[in-house]
């Protein structure tokens, strides 16, 4: 080992602790390796920007109606265009990017913690709780879920609209429904990733030192082990986005005056042949989000995996 | 193999008892009652109602309604729909076929655009070809179905007027026209769903025909003399298949939801679009049987999944 270590010049060795890099840093030089990754990664900050500044400086009302102005193509006073009441395209869409983006990132927060909580349990007890959970696992996996999502909002969302009123009972209803039935694939990687990372020598020393298992999970494992679970949340976001723009669009999400990407598209089906635009514009909106969330995905895959030699 | 499949069956009960659960359970513990219409209804009087609530059982304790439940819908017992007023394992039945059609010739679709790609794209990895396959895939599986079918629309039946966007269970045309008509009509609601599909299959095609064409084994048929061909078909695709059917039978759930959308976009007469029509028109009994043929639908497919593995890998049959 001595021998190979004076052998290398021994320039390499100065410069290695000169550039000592946080895991951070490291993670972000390969991630900027993945050209479509970071091509993702700057339409997302577009598209967040703009629906979230978007509304501040294209003040139009989303809800005022114009006949006079139905159905229009793009023009300077209506950007996108109108739809079949003469409201105005662009901010509508800018307004429902905001609760588009809003359920997929909130659906991904219950899906990561009820997963890792879920895994974390599974992986660090042996045994019945380990086998009970993923059976339970397994169980949620193979449960249709379009169907039982719109089964569980038809029977429970006129119950939560009289609770909080329309717009919080369906995003309640929506982000808890879509984050739970996501949790599964990051159960899954969080228990493989706890079955062999407990049983490694960094662990075992902290056992030996006395740590308690809270400690151990906590402060050892369960850090090592979110590489996965950060990559499998990403994809989710897009999971989540692209299931509420189908609830939306089947007439069950959003009431009609929340207009989410899904819900603009389910309104303008219908005029497909007189005014086109008016699907053209959400549907790729939701498309560019979808594809730039699953290229950031693929890039964070490649960045975080130590093994991956870049 | 034949207790193989046995033994298969015998695990898929529990998660058949699981899945009826939780069905159950959702249906339990949803608040509002199916009979609240009536409720409204000044022309029923209670009495009838009450009659209507302990005919159908809803005053017995949960763990006897579950048992009653579970028996009747294991029968083919579903009730009878409160709006088109026929049984809905009649209503059901008459709409099964066509989904089954068309989920069935959508995922040969998707086979036969994932096998090909994959296996090629991965025998030649980062290479043009594979850069765009995978960029091709990306764009497949980002595009939502709900969006591409109306992207068809808008292409084949709108702009070009080649395809019709409404799908028609009764075709007057007789012999091949009715043939032709029929392809014509399934021809966008199976490319949609196809395609989904297809992107997706494709890179996990790719990615395990990738873990298995570094290994020994390969290397020892190559240097056998075998014919790259006969390689890539016999000893690398077969083996590869493995992980690939488990991802596609954990997709199934998926691909079932994919079926609602698009049914519900062509206007398909399949149970999807009945499970929509009957949860804008409270129809009860109707969306809780087709949600628990969806189930059955999923684990029959779980089932033949497993049937497929022990035909890839007869080492998991002797097990």
């Amino acid at each position: 080992m001595a021998g190979s270590t004076l052998a290398s010049p021994t320039g390499s060795i100065g410069s290695r602790a000169a550039n000592r890099v946080s895991p951070g840093a490291e993670a972000w030089r390969r991630f900027r390796r993945h050209r479509l990754a970071l091509a993702g990664a700057l339409i997302l900050v577009v598209i967040v920007l703009a629906v979230v500044l978007g509304p501040l400086l294209w003040a139009v009302p989303i809800n005022e109606i114009d006949f006079s102005a139905k159905l229009q193509g793009m023009s300077w006073s209506h950007p996108l265009g109108t739809d079949d009441l003469g409201q105005d395209l662009l901010a509508r869409m800018l307004y429902g990017g905001r609760i588009s983006l809003a359920v997929g990132f909130a659906a991904m927060l219950i899906a990561i913690v009820v997963g890792t909580l879920v895994g974390a349990i599974a992986g660090i007890s042996r045994g019945s709780i380990d086998a009970a959970l993923m059976w339970l696992t397994d169980l949620f996996l193979s449960l249709p879920q379009l169907p039982l999502l719109l089964l569980i909002i038809y029977l429970f969302r006129d119950t939560l609209k009289a609770l909080v009123g329309p717009e919080v009972g369906v995003f309640i209803l929506v982000v808890a429904v879509i984050g739970c039935f996501r949790w599964m694939p990051v159960a899954r990687l969080v228990r493989a990733q706890f079955l062999s990372l407990r049983e490694k020598e960094f662990v075992e020393a902290a056992r030996a030192l006395g740590a308690t298992t809270t400690r151990q999970v906590v402060r050892h494992i369960l850090p090592n082990s979110l590489g996965p679970v950060i990559v499998a949340g990403t994809i989710d976001v897009a999971a989540a986005i692209i299931a509420e723009s189908t609830l939306s669009f089947l007439g069950l999400g959003f009431p009609p005056d929340v207009p989410t990407w899904g819900r603009l598209l389910y309104d303008a089906k219908d005029y497909l042949d007189i005014a086109p635009h008016w699907a053209l514009f959400p549907g790729s909106a939701i498309f560019f989000a979808v594809l730039s969330i699953n290229f950031i995905g693929d890039g964070l895959r490649d960045a975080l995996d130590p093994r991956k030699v870049m | 193999m034949g207790r193989y499949f046995l033994r298969r069956l015998l695990i898929a009960i529990p998660s058949l008892l699981g899945i009826s659960l939780v069905l159950f359970a959702v249906l339990a513990l949803a608040p509002g009652d199916p009979f609240e219409e009536l409720a409204t209804n000044p022309n029923v009087p209670a009495e009838v109602r009450a009659n209507l609530r302990a005919q159908f059982g809803l005053d017995d304790p949960v763990a006897i309604r579950y048992v009653r439940w579970f028996t009747a819908m294991t029968k083919g017992d579903w009730g009878f729909s409160f709006v088109s007023r026929v049984d809905v394992d009649q209503l059901i039945l008459q709409r099964l076929p066509t989904t089954l059609l068309v989920i069935g010739s959508s995922q040969l679709l998707a086979l036969l655009i994932a096998l090909p790609i994959g296996v090629y794209a991965a025998t030649r990895p980062y290479s043009l070809f594979d850069q765009i396959a995978n960029t091709f895939a990306f764009i497949g599986f980002s595009l939502p179905t709900f969006f591409t079918g109306i992207l068809f629309i808008l292409i084949f039946s709108i702009t070009l007027d080649w395809l019709p966007f409404i799908y028609r269970a009764d075709i007057s045309a007789t012999g091949w026209h009715w043939y032709w008509e029929h392809f014509k009509q399934a021809l966008m609601p199976v490319a949609v769903l196809g395609l989904f599909q297809g992107a997706s299959w494709t890179r996990y095609v790719r990615s395990a025909v990738l873990d298995v064409i570094r290994l020994d084994y390969v290397t020892t048929a190559r240097s056998k003399g075998l014919g790259e061909i006969t390689v890539v078909v016999k000893h690398v695709v077969r083996n590869a298949l493995i992980p690939v059917v488990t991802l596609v039978a954990l997709q199934m759930p998926a691909i079932f939801g994919g079926a609602i959308v698009t049914e519900q976009i062509f206007r398909v007469p399949g149970i999807g679009s009945l499970l929509i029509s009957s949860i804008l028109a409270n129809d009860t009994p109707v969306i809780m049987a087709v949600t628990f043929v969806f189930s059955c639908l999923v684990i029959l497919f779980n089932l033949l999944a497993d049937v497929l593995y022990g035909w890839l890998d007869p080492r998991i049959s002797y097990r």
